[in-house]
């Protein structure tokens, strides 16, 4: 009995945020739009510029569309994460928050619900993609893209906690400007999704350092890997590790009697 | 009684290699080697010292004995290729670089780029026996499968010289697009494909008319044209596609050999040059002479499925069954 309301808990959840992104037709073409354009445009000017080296999981010289699509696809699930908090401060700021917290089941449960909710939408803007980058000539391996897809809920569930997580701090959805300057350009510009490694040490030191231990480089290496059929041990367990960090700083933080929510006054 | 064993041992790894894969030579001009590869594992076997600056190689039909002219000793050397043992030396005149085998393989006509003479050896008498005068710098040069043609291309002059290889003597001369560097017979002798590096254009000529019937412009979208200069090409045996090395392109062009459309450019390592088939002609191998590599291309899927390292200026190319 107990396990059913676990069931409809998340399937009302998960069902929701589905019908939401359903519903929302502009949400999904914005959400295709975005790693679109940095592909068709942004890519096109640089084509040539690995021409030079190969690292893996390539064998083989790549032009730059090809590398960039993993970290595309981080992308998408970085900005489907911070839109899933988003919408948590909507949520906050409409009441249905309270519907939800309310329910007579652990927070956690209801986190992490809403965070696989919010990682499958992110799994099918990923697949979507993917599909128009093929008829643009990116064609990977065709057993890697089953190989990516516990790579992309891995990373989706990474980035949709750290998301939770910001959510807990964000006291209104004007705040969300500060999420962008501050967490998803600096996790973005500074990982491996449009420049390798041996490329950022050609010219900073620090900036390499950086990028290798952000946990948006691991996960985009983890999908790049998987992608070509590979795996990669250390992105894997750096990718866990940080959703395990980030998910039980946010559930803390969702705690009305010790986080964030007792400084904000109990807004949720 | 322990050299035996040892000796058997390896005869037995060589007898397992041998069967599952074929042997890609490749001529390293400046370290002075060839590296051997097998394809299908993607590896480097070993290199092996051969002489000064080798660029031009090839096997002889029979799959016994592999050619490698080691330029700077005005030499084109024999070698076992089984065993990889020197077996002896061809007269070829100063600086060969590059040389063609009839298809019986008892004849060899090699380039004298520096006195514009082709000669011809009798590799049994491991002999010259007849010098032919042709343009300025010739270089690119080709036998057709019929044995009917021997042809030599002219850097300077822009002319493919026909040379009847009965009488040895020019037949005809085509002035071509400048600086024409590569020729090869399609697999009937019907057709002569050439490239020319300074128009960056492959022309395909009629063997019975000697003249250019369709010319192929070469064009990347954002590369300079200065940079597309068409080197080596290949034919497949049932004239489907004709794959042509870009030079500093960085790429094989894919052309369909029935309607002269390039379909695809395939990236591969950078200043291609030459190109070899696997005797099935599922693969194409390139010698990517800057990058130092040589790439792997599926011809099924017309995919580049690996790019692999083999030592400094990789030049040509050549693939024992």
């Amino acid at each position: 009995m107990r396990v059913l309301h676990y069931w409809r808990a998340m399937a009302g959840i998960v069902g929701r945020e589905l019908l939401r992104f359903l519903h929302q037709r502009e949400r999904f073409v914005s959400a295709l739009v975005r790693p679109l354009v940095w592909l068709f445009v942004f890519a096109a000017g640089f084509r040539a510029a690995l021409g030079i080296a190969i690292s893996p999981p390539y064998e083989t010289y790549i032009l730059y569309e090809v590398y960039i699509t993993p970290g595309l696809l981080g992308m998408i699930l970085l900005f489907n994460g911070m839109q899933s908090s988003l919408s948590m401060v909507y949520d906050r700021e409409m009441g249905s928050m309270r519907m939800l917290m309310v329910c007579p089941l652990p927070r956690w449960f209801l986190l992490c619900s809403k965070l696989i909710a919010g990682t499958a939408v992110g799994v099918l803007q990923c697949y979507a993609f993917l599909g128009i980058a093929w008829l643009y000539d990116i064609q990977a391996p065709l057993p890697g893209y089953a190989w990516i897809l516990p790579a992309l809920v891995l990373g989706g569930m990474m980035l949709g906690a750290l998301g939770l997580l910001l959510s807990s701090f964000i006291k209104q959805l004007e705040n969300f400007a500060g999420v962008m300057n501050f967490v998803i350009f600096p996790l973005f510009f500074m990982s491996t999704a449009l420049y390798p490694l041996w490329k950022i040490k050609e010219s900073s030191v620090i900036l390499y350092t950086l990028a290798q231990y952000n946990p948006f480089s691991q996960a985009v290496e983890l999908i790049r890997f998987a992608l070509y059929e590979q795996f990669n041990q250390q992105a894997l367990i750096f990718t866990g590790a940080a959703f395990l960090a980030f998910m039980g700083a946010a559930i803390v933080g969702y705690n009305p009697s010790k986080g964030m929510m007792v400084k904000k006054g109990g807004g949720g | 009684m322990q050299k035996i064993t040892i000796s058997g041992f390896c005869a037995a790894a060589l007898f397992t290699a041998a069967a599952h894969a074929e042997t890609v030579f490749v001529s390293l001009e400046k370290d002075n080697a060839i590296a051997v590869v097998d394809p299908v594992d993607a590896k480097l076997l070993k290199t092996l010292p051969v002489g000064q600056r080798p660029r031009g190689i090839a096997l002889s039909p029979d799959g016994k004995t592999l050619f490698v002219a080691t330029s700077d000793d005005d030499t084109i050397r024999m070698f076992d290729a089984e065993t990889l043992k020197e077996t002896g030396k061809l007269p070829s005149g100063e600086d060969p670089e590059t040389f063609a085998l009839s298809p019986d393989g008892k004849l060899m006509y090699v380039s004298n780029e520096d006195d514009s003479e082709v000669t011809v050896i009798d590799i049994a008498a491991q002999k010259a026996v007849a010098k032919i005068k042709v343009g300025v710098e010739p270089e690119g040069i080709a036998v057709s499968p019929d044995n009917r043609w021997a042809i030599s291309a002219s850097e300077t002059t822009n002319m493919l010289h026909w040379i009847d290889t009965k009488t040895r003597q020019i037949v005809e001369n085509t002035l071509v697009d400048p600086r024409p560097r590569a020729a090869s017979f399609t697999a009937d002798s019907q057709q002569l494909w050439a490239t020319s590096e300074m128009a960056g254009t492959v022309m395909v000529l009629d063997s019975a008319s000697k003249q250019i019937v369709q010319t192929i412009k070469l064009e990347v979208q954002g590369v300079t044209g200065d940079l597309i200069q068409p080197v080596g090409v290949a034919i497949d045996k049932d004239r489907r596609y004709a794959y042509v090395a870009m030079g500093p392109a960085n790429r094989v062009a894919v052309i369909n050999a029935q309607t002269y459309q390039v379909e695809k450019y395939l990236l591969v390592g950078q200043r291609v040059w030459n190109l070899a088939f696997s005797p099935d002609q599922s693969r194409l191998y390139t010698t990517n002479g800057i990058s130092n590599d040589i790439s792997i291309i599926d011809l099924a899927e017309h995919k580049v499925t690996k790019s692999l390292a083999v030592g400094r200026y990789p030049w040509g190319v050549a693939v024992k069954p």
